[in-house]
């Protein structure tokens, strides 16, 4: 039975825990609000982006000529994994979830014969993974000091990739994230960037309209595929990145809620034992009262 | 009273505009071009330069990097890179931009790889030529 004396310590220290996580969930949620803007903000380019990427590509895919980033290798021994993780803890399960992801998507490929290369994006997923991979690691972008995601960064790490890709360095690239839905719900997403996919059902098909391209189609495509790889990525930045402040916002409001309930059971046994300590005096008098 | 068309230039942080206009003179790859309604459908590649907007609104310039834009009936979408209002410009943000450009062209110049020197020095060459049009000087590099 802890004292008196402890239990109150006790208190005091969740309570101030409690105060800790409450400013950490209204923080997460002033920048959750930026990043969804800033997602919401990027998303046209995105989906514009696309949509003519996919027109070309659907007209010129099938050519011999095409580019290397569209067509493929002709091979996928090799396989490159970008981690997009976050730069800091206490975001829930937001880490575990993608590295959980890239656990099984790397024993597929091992089972498969493939050779696997990881690069990373965030400090987090790479500790997390540096236990069973990192013989695996090929590099690591290291995003703490960006206070605001700009496009830029996308463009460092999607020209960090195609340096790779034009040295040979791997076959397929696939880029994983946190796709944000809602507060409460972040799904792990794995996007395959190079060689370009795209849904050829929808808006592909819907693409009827013939354009005239200056200069020749091939050319805009091999100037546009770079492109898109570095708008997929930074598509990928910002979901992650409202993901992040989602998950963190529902952890520390969990946190907060089980404070609070830690608290009033807390107060109740402290109460039960004070009450105790007060009886025990009484009886002490009056049975000293009584010998008397 | 000419046509009016719908005019949107994105960029990848942001949306910067979206009206009706009359005209867009587009810097493109090949040279530049204006676009008006009823444009042929076209696509086409940017070089960094100035895009003018004319609209009942009046002019607004931008200075775009690299991008694309799409012609279509139902108006004119430019994705730009990277877009500022040319007004909003300072001297700063210019310097910033043709010093990137600068220093591409160096770093394709220490690879040599033919076809990526000519690109970068080309990049270089309009970025400094946007310095003319909207009267700010480059660095000295």
């Amino acid at each position: 039975m802890p004292s008196l004396k402890d239990l109150k310590n006790r208190i005091e220290s969740v309570k101030s825990t409690r105060k800790i996580t409450k400013a950490m969930q209204m923080v997460a949620a002033a920048k959750l609000r930026r990043a969804q803007e800033a997602a919401e903000a990027g998303r046209p380019y995105a989906e514009r982006f696309n949509t003519v990427l996919a027109g070309l590509a659907a007209s010129v895919g099938g050519s011999d000529s095409a580019p290397r980033l569209l067509a493929g290798t002709g091979s996928d021994q090799v396989q490159l994994l970008v981690i997009m993780t976050s730069e800091r803890g206490l975001c829930g399960g937001f880490n575990s979830s993608i590295v959980k992801l890239v656990r099984t998507r790397v024993s597929e490929l091992r089972a498969a014969g493939k050779t696997v290369k990881i690069l990373t994006v965030g400090k987090k997923g790479r500790e997390q993974l540096r236990r069973d991979y990192a013989d695996l690691f090929i590099g690591h972008v290291d995003l703490s000091e960006v206070k605001r995601l700009g496009y830029a960064n996308a463009q460092d790490i999607a020209r960090d990739v195609l340096a790779r890709f034009d040295a040979g360095e791997f076959d397929v690239a696939t880029i994983f994230y946190n796709r944000f839905q809602s507060v409460i719900s972040q799904v792990p997403t794995a996007q395959q960037i190079i060689p370009a996919a795209f849904d050829q059902t929808g808006e592909a098909a819907a693409e009827t309209t013939l354009f005239d391209y200056e200069p020749d189609e091939e050319a805009i495509l091999a100037d546009l595929l770079p492109r898109g790889v570095a708008t997929q990525i930074f598509s990928a930045l910002l979901e992650n990145a409202a993901s992040e402040q989602g998950a963190r916002m529902s952890a520390m409001d969990n946190a907060t809620r089980n404070a609070g309930e830690m608290i009033e059971k807390l107060t109740i046994q402290y109460n039960r034992s004070r009450q105790a300590v007060i009886t025990n005096e009484l009886i002490e008098i009056i049975s000293g009262a009584e010998a008397l | 009273m000419a046509d009016l068309m719908q005019f949107d230039l994105v960029s990848p942080e942001r949306s910067l505009a979206s009206l009706e206009v009359t005209q867009v003179q587009i810097p493109g790859a090949d040279g530049d071009m204006t676009a008006m309604a009823n444009h042929a459908p076209l696509i086409t590649t940017l070089r960094p330069g100035l895009l003018t907007v004319s609209g009942p609104q009046g002019e607004t310039k931008y200075v775009v990097t690299g991008g694309f834009a799409q012609i279509g009936a139902e108006g004119t979408t430019v994705l730009a890179e990277r877009a500022v209002n040319a007004a909003e410009i300072t001297e700063e943000v210019y310097h910033d931009m043709v010093r990137s450009a600068h220093a591409a062209h160096q770093q394709a110049h220490a690879a040599n790889v033919g076809d990526a020197v000519d690109d970068a020095a080309k990049l270089l060459a309009d970025m400094v030529a946007i310095g003319g049009h909207i009267g700010l000087t480059p660095p000295n590099l």
